[in-house]
């Protein structure tokens, strides 16, 4: 009867860890592999609206999307790294200032540069819009001072799309490396200057590399939300501006085109996690975990 | 993500709330092999639209006493008076949704439901003519229309609405109100007289021209400038405008390719002339005092119409029925137009809104005559003449059509 009873609390107790993290798993089940597995069987699948979708292992789909629109693909990645370099050379300074010199007002400072989020996403974009119009306020100013040629123009270009992307998600950047430089030890630094280093060496060689997990971070939740967005491209960019996400938006609620529609929307996340992981394993994939456990 | 099932579960469940010949309904249950679902789902479109499916439709349907309507946004007066007469006449209560912002989305948003022969949560929707709602007729998923409990539209309807490329003698739908897709241009900027299709090829305007991005609009102009109807359009037709817009393109004319938000930059100057609707242009005028000028082009432009339909899976269908009848009466279909500023299918609303053009005074009075004597809300004959019907893409030519226009609007 003891040992019987023993050997059910320790089973319980064995058990216990697991049942904790079910939760978890069964909100990953439910909302990541079952919409990826959801995506993939319907990217692979052949048919039309009317006459239905057949699971027919169509590896055309992919061949199609990549032949159509590998230039949106590459367009996105390139549009998504220029947002995330601006983002990092903007927010970096920012991070730094408010760390180390922030002071008493720290959190005032913090609540600044999110405070624009207090207004929705879609509204500022095309608040961009009006401020880069050709005539408008900024533009139209320099032109009368005679500061700008008349013909010159940033709405609807490349210009204004990257700095778009680069404005919406700068808070993703700054906040991450805030978190890494405020908690630092600011001791350290001051061992550096201790040890003969200069300003700017004392920089690169201590605080940059340990604030380098909050710009790893703040690059992976830059760079990918920037490389499928296409808010900013459909509102402040031209012609030849469409980004991948715009054409997924049209494949799959325009044209009605499913499986084209999926092959397109996993080659995006693949080539998105290839990215990341290279990116983690240059790096040091244990940075990835301080950061994590930070 | 099976939906393959489709076809074959709107023709079940055709089968059951219509009681026809059970075949169908066998099939559907038996046959749940690839063969036995195309069977069937053929079985559906082969007799889908005849007038006895009408008489079949409504057998036995009665008034509920409320309906749901889905529209768009600032399509009818926020105090809705139009629906508070029609409550008052009939007693019908009606839940007045803004639930359509555009096309594409509100049929992927509907056609899953409809697909399992659910309601969706109206019992009237406005869509307008174009690929959506083809798929909507082809599909089977609307109601055919039962024309003898609309006498208004018989006795009021301009004979132009009766005759429609999409829907021709209005089997599922009837206009809501209609619009010209013409050409606007700012006459700050071009300085002279803007008249044909071809003024949107004009390197003199590099840069400054804005095009509409969907497919079917961009196709029409297109198409116009090589100087083809659309509904007379054949494949060949499409690649030849395809190549005539990439052209513009490749000439750097084109500043953007615009869903709709178009008005801004024309009015500011980012574009000079663009693509244009023409009840945009009047409401942008009457309300922002711009100057802006909405030409017919010579070559043809289009006249497109937001119709209402009423869904097979409607609960309330014999109430949206009276309702969409009630819209024909001039009294009303005037009041509407007064607040809409698009083009009404009743032409007896401009001398209803004549008349009480001349009672009113101050303010009113100007804002009415101003309606009454524009040709983009009541276009003359000559204009009328000009415009054209969309081309005709179903589900079976999509594939050779779309890919060829956005590969244009959207690289």
């Amino acid at each position: 009867m003891a040992a019987a009873r023993t050997g059910a609390r320790g089973r319980t107790r064995r058990l216990a860890p697991y049942a904790l993290v079910l939760p978890g798993w069964l909100w990953l089940a439910l909302f990541f592999v079952a919409p990826i597995a959801s995506v993939v069987s319907m990217s692979l699948m052949t048919g039309s609206l009317g006459a239905g979708y057949a699971f027919t292992f169509e590896v055309g789909n992919y061949t199609r999307a990549v032949g159509m629109y590998w230039e949106q693909i590459l367009r996105s990645l390139v549009y998504g790294g220029l947002a995330t370099v601006l983002c990092i050379a903007i927010g970096y300074p920012v991070a730094y200032w408010i760390a180390f010199k922030g002071g008493a007002y720290k959190s005032t400072y913090l609540l600044l540069v999110l405070l624009p989020f207090f207004v929705s996403f879609v509204l500022r974009t095309i608040s961009w819009g009006f401020l880069l119009s050709d005539n408008g306020i900024v533009l139209g100013t320099l032109k009368d001072l005679g500061l700008l040629p008349g013909g010159f123009g940033v709405l609807n270009s490349a210009t204004a799309v990257v700095f778009g992307l680069a404005y919406n998600f700068l808070p993703f950047m700054v906040l991450p490396i805030y978190a890494v430089l405020e908690r630092m030890d600011h001791r350290v630094v001051e061992a550096a200057y201790d040890l003969y280093a200069g300003r700017v060496q004392a920089f690169v060689r201590v605080v940059l590399p340990m604030s380098l997990p909050g710009v790893f971070a703040g690059v992976i939740m830059v760079f990918i939300p920037t490389s499928a967005d296409y808010v900013n491209a459909t509102v402040l960019g031209g012609t030849g501006n469409t980004m991948i996400g715009k054409v997924i938006q049209t494949q799959y609620l325009v044209n009605n085109a499913y499986p084209l529609a999926a092959a397109i929307t996993f080659i995006l996340m693949a080539v998105l996690l290839v990215g990341i992981f290279s990116y983690a394993k240059a790096l040091g994939t244990e940075q990835v975990m301080e950061v994590q456990a930070g | 993500m099976t939906r393959r099932l489709t076809p074959a579960q709107a023709a079940l469940a055709r089968g059951l709330t219509q009681p026809r010949l059970s075949r169908r309904g066998m099939l559907g249950l038996s046959g749940l092999t690839a063969a036995g679902l195309s069977l069937s789902a053929c079985g559906v479109e082969g007799q889908g639209g005849e007038s006895t499916s009408a008489k079949g439709f409504w057998d036995g349907k009665k008034s509920n006493g409320r309906l749901d309507f889905a529209n768009w946004p600032l399509y009818m007066d926020p105090g809705r008076p139009e629906l508070k007469a029609f409550t008052e006449e009939t007693g019908i209560k009606v839940n007045y949704d803004e639930a359509v912002q555009d096309n594409p989305s509100f049929f992927g948003k509907i056609q899953p439901m409809l697909a399992q022969a659910e309601p969706i949560g109206y019992d009237l929707m406005v869509l307008t003519n174009g690929i959506e709602l083809n798929k909507l007729i082809e599909l089977n998923y609307l109601a055919p229309l039962d024309h003898s409990k609309l006498p208004n539209f018989a006795d009021h309807a301009a004979d132009i609405y009766k005759k429609t490329s999409y829907d021709s003698g209005n089997r599922y739908t009837i206009p809501y109100a209609s619009g010209i897709t013409g050409i606007a241009y700012n006459p700050e900027y071009v300085d002279r007289e803007i008249t044909s299709i071809a003024d949107l090829w004009d390197t003199a305007f590099k840069d400054k021209v804005g095009m509409f991005a969907d497919p079917q609009e961009l196709a029409n102009f297109g198409l116009f400038y090589n100087g083809v109807k659309p509904a007379d359009s054949e494949e060949s037709d499409w690649i030849d405008a395809a190549d005539a817009l990439q052209e513009q393109r490749d000439k750097g004319l084109v500043r953007r390719y615009y869903s709709q938000d178009y008005i801004q930059p024309l009015s500011n100057g980012d574009v000079w002339l663009s693509m244009a609707w023409s009840g945009d242009i009047f409401q942008q005028n009457a309300e922002e005092g711009t100057n802006l000028k909405f030409v017919v082009p010579e070559e043809g432009a289009t006249l497109w119409s937001d119709n209402m339909m009423i869904p097979f899976t409607a609960k309330n269908p014999v109430d949206a029925l009276m309702l969409m009848n009630f819209f024909y009466d001039p009294e009303i279909a005037a009041d509407l137009t007064e607040y809409i500023n698009y083009i009404t299918p009743v032409p007896e609303a401009r001398d209803l809104l004549r008349s009480k053009a001349e009672e009113a005074s101050g303010d009113d009075k100007e804002t009415l005559e101003r309606i009454v004597d524009s040709p983009l809300v009541f276009p003359d004959d000559d204009d009328y003449a000009k415009l054209h019907n969309y081309v005709p893409v179903t589900s079976n030519n999509e594939e050779n059509f779309s890919p060829l226009f956005l590969a244009i609007s959207q690289s």
